[in-house]
């Protein structure tokens, strides 16, 4: 059993916030797990990526070699088209519709959410929307973490667990949005 | 030594001590922890920060040892040489460039040797992440005849940094250990075992510390005598592992640390694994290598970084016999970081079917500042003031200012290490640049821009240095910095700039025209000028608030 994720967003979006859950849970789970982050440059609002890989065996690379990634988790959908040659054949795309235009020449996001119809196996989830309704945009982490969650080899309360590990120290308030962005999340991909 | 077998077994819970989600870096300051640790010393720096980030956590909670940020490499090593002197347990950490400007102590104190354990962390950085190039800091250990360590995982960089203070103490030198990106900055579980105590104080020998010509030449001595003891130790560590597969005689693999991985990535079932030596501690394990080599008739050196090993197992004539492949025989790229893929290719194996990116529309994200960061402010004044002069030319340094040099500011000609805009403004001044302008952040000019100022002090140069004051380390995180506001301006008037021409403005949209107008003054002026740009880093900022609500 094995699941190797590439989580794909832009600077500031929070994509380490869901490996922070995500790692722990795997933890708790007693898997081993290796989680490649981006520091330092390269997160002043430029393109972020980080490779997570689960498994029952040991985990060897960090990084998980071109197409053989079993999900692409995105906030920013043509982030997720960035990163769409580690998906493997059979592997499944969860990622947000919602662009963040931070460069003059972004593509149209018609054509950017066209590449990520070429994939099969999709989760395409207004991650916006849904985290303006929980209370806040900043929480399409959480959402498109819950939109992930059916598929994740991790169960749902070890998540919930570590989120509130994660938002708690910020507030009983901030805690539940985030719980919210997640129940949001995850019952529109369970819908689609 | 025999500390190394828990990481080559499957990760148990032992004496009640919990597993831990540890970044590499994590786990090395973890490691010097556990291992009786009186005194951490770091500049920051992409992508070693995050060691002493720890280690300052854990000392504010506990309060049992130091951990200081430091004004320099240079510095941060000799306050660890200092502690190692005393007889307690050090350990300074920077990345991989941060060594050149700690080599002057990283050397002498192979001379001097340790007293107390002293251990070196660099983290390299393949690929240039984070950067201005790849310098491979295994050859500095080599140069200065110290051990290294090559941690593969995170459970061997917690591990081998224990195993480190003990080997400094027992053979009486520094030990380095190598990290890079890939695993400074991957977060996975450690388990940990129980901590020791530091050590009490005990002074080292005059003689062998001072190091005049005469106690120098003995002390070298001493040092190129124990070559044989230190290729013993890597022979005999069980960091390294040798699996000989007597069926395959054509091919045997040497791995170095991480590389390690992506060779086994690539063999995932262990019966197809040709025979592989895991390397991971320095001066090379000849025996393991010997034994090796006379298995097989090919040998692939598969290693992040400058060809090191590969180098050492060519000489000038190569083995006799034997093919040797690696990054010098053009089998693995020469420059960039390794990966599954890269490896996979040097194995000659087939590529894993993948999508092609070329038809899908995507565009560069590339760094940026943030939104309402001072630097942009400066960078639009400085644009401005200097449309006038076609000639002009804008020396800049080490920081988030650095993105100056992408549009839409287009704002700087230069970058090429710590302190380097001040002493190039100057040059570039002697040699006829006019106006020649100097851009720095308050950390970076407290690092390495106070000696070259002094200099230009000293001739009057015809040249204006900004400096950009943000009161932190904004591009590793915000670490505290130790020349900002009032303190900075006294001390460049104490320097001898004239009072005048130190001039201080608020990087604010709002004051543009102002500002556009007091460098235009002090660009105009004949003669040594300095502008202060003082607006805090938005991100810290943001910090702050929200610390306090």
């Amino acid at each position: 059993m094995k699941q190797d994720i590439i989580l794909a967003g832009v600077g500031g979006q929070g994509i380490l916030s869901i490996a922070f859950v995500i790692d722990n849970a795997a933890l708790k789970q007693g898997l081993d797990f290796k989680q490649a982050e981006v520091h330092g440059m390269a997160q002043r609002g430029g393109a972020v990526q980080s490779h997570l890989r689960i498994s029952d065996q040991p985990v060897f690379s960090d990084l998980i070699p071109k197409g053989v990634a079993d999900m692409i988790l995105s906030i920013e959908p043509m982030e997720c088209v960035r990163y769409l040659d580690y998906l493997s054949p059979d592997g499944i795309v969860v990622t947000s519709r919602s662009p963040f235009v931070n460069i003059p020449d972004y593509p149209d996001i018609d054509a950017v959410l066209g590449a990520i119809e070429t994939v099969t196996n999709r989760v395409i989830v207004d991650s916006e929307k849904l985290a303006k309704e929980a209370g806040s945009p900043k929480a399409q982490n959480m959402v498109m973490l819950g939109a992930a969650s059916p598929h994740l080899i991790l169960e749902e309360a070890n998540l919930k667990e570590f989120m509130r590990v994660l938002f708690e120290p910020r507030g009983e308030k901030m805690a539940e949005m985030n719980m919210d962005a997640f129940d949001l999340g995850r019952s529109s991909a369970m819908k689609s | 030594m025999g500390l190394c077998i828990l990481s080559q077994k499957i990760i148990t819970e032992e004496q009640g001590m919990k597993q831990e989600v540890l970044l590499g870096d994590e786990a090395v300051a973890l490691g010097a922890i556990h291992a009786g640790l009186s005194g951490g010393y770091s500049y920051p720096g992409t992508p070693a920060s995050e060691i002493m980030e720890y280690l300052v956590r854990a000392s504010v909670q506990t309060k049992s040892f130091v951990a200081s940020w430091s004004v320099n490499e240079k510095v941060a090593y000799e306050e660890a040489l200092g502690v190692s002197y005393a007889g307690k347990r050090a350990l300074v950490s920077m990345k991989h460039v941060g060594l050149n400007v700690a080599a002057d102590p990283f050397m002498n104190s192979a001379i001097t040797g340790a007293n107390g354990g002293l251990v070196v962390v660099v983290a390299d950085d393949p690929g240039m992440h984070s950067s201005q190039n790849e310098q491979d800091s295994r050859f500095y250990a080599e140069f200065a005849k110290v051990f290294c360590f090559e941690p593969s995982s995170h459970q061997e960089a917690y591990d081998m940094t224990r195993e480190a203070f003990d080997l400094s103490e027992h053979l009486g030198i520094p030990v380095m250990i190598r990290m890079v990106t890939r695993l400074s900055h991957s977060r996975s579980r450690v388990q940990p075992r129980p901590p020791r105590e530091q050590n009490t104080l005990h002074f080292g020998k005059d003689t062998d510390w001072t190091l005049l010509p005469v106690h120098a030449r003995r002390r070298f001595k001493i040092l190129v005598d124990k070559q044989q003891e230190l290729i013993d130790e890597s022979n005999q560590s069980c960091f390294n592992s040798l699996m000989i597969k007597s069926q395959n005689t054509s091919l045997g693999i040497i791995a170095s640390g991480i590389a390690a991985n992506y060779v086994y990535e690539n063999y995932s079932n262990e019966k197809d694994r040709p025979s592989i030596l895991k390397l991971t501690t320095y001066p090379i394990p000849e025996e393991l290598i010997k034994k090796l080599v006379d298995h097989v008739d090919t040998l692939l050196v598969v290693e992040e970084g400058y060809p090191h090993v590969e180098k050492s197992l060519l000489g000038v004539f190569g083995i006799p016999g034997k093919n040797i492949h690696g990054k010098l025989s053009g089998h693995l790229p020469s420059t960039g970081e390794l990966s599954p893929g890269i490896v996979r290719q040097g194995l000659e194996m087939a590529p894993l079917p993948k999508r092609a990116l070329e038809d899908f529309p995507i565009a560069a994200r590339p760094p940026q500042l943030c939104l309402g960061c001072s630097h942009a402010d400066t960078y639009r004044a400085l644009n401005e003031a200097l449309e006038s002069y076609p000639e002009s030319n804008v020396a800049s340094d080490i920081g988030c200012y650095t993105l100056g040099a992408l549009p839409p500011y287009n704002a700087i000609q230069s970058c090429v290490c710590m302190g380097a805009s001040v002493s190039m403004a100057k040059g570039g001044a002697e040699a006829g640049v006019y106006p020649s302008v100097a851009v720095i952040g308050d950390s970076t000019f407290a690092h390495s821009g106070l000696t070259p100022l002094l200099a230009a002090v000293a001739a009057n140069t015809n040249m204006t240095l900004i400096i950009m004051d943000n009161s932190t380390v904004a591009m590793t995180g915000g670490q505290p910095t130790f020349l900002s506001g009032e303190k900075l301006e006294k001390v460049i008037e104490g320097m001898g700039v004239a009072k005048e021409h130190i001039r201080t403005i608020l990087p604010l949209p709002k004051n543009h025209d102002e500002n556009v107008l007091i460098m235009k003054q002090e660009i105009d002026y004949q003669g040594l000028s300095v502008v202060i740009a003082a607006r805090e880093c938005v991100q810290q900022a943001r910090k702050k608030k929200r610390s306090k609500t």
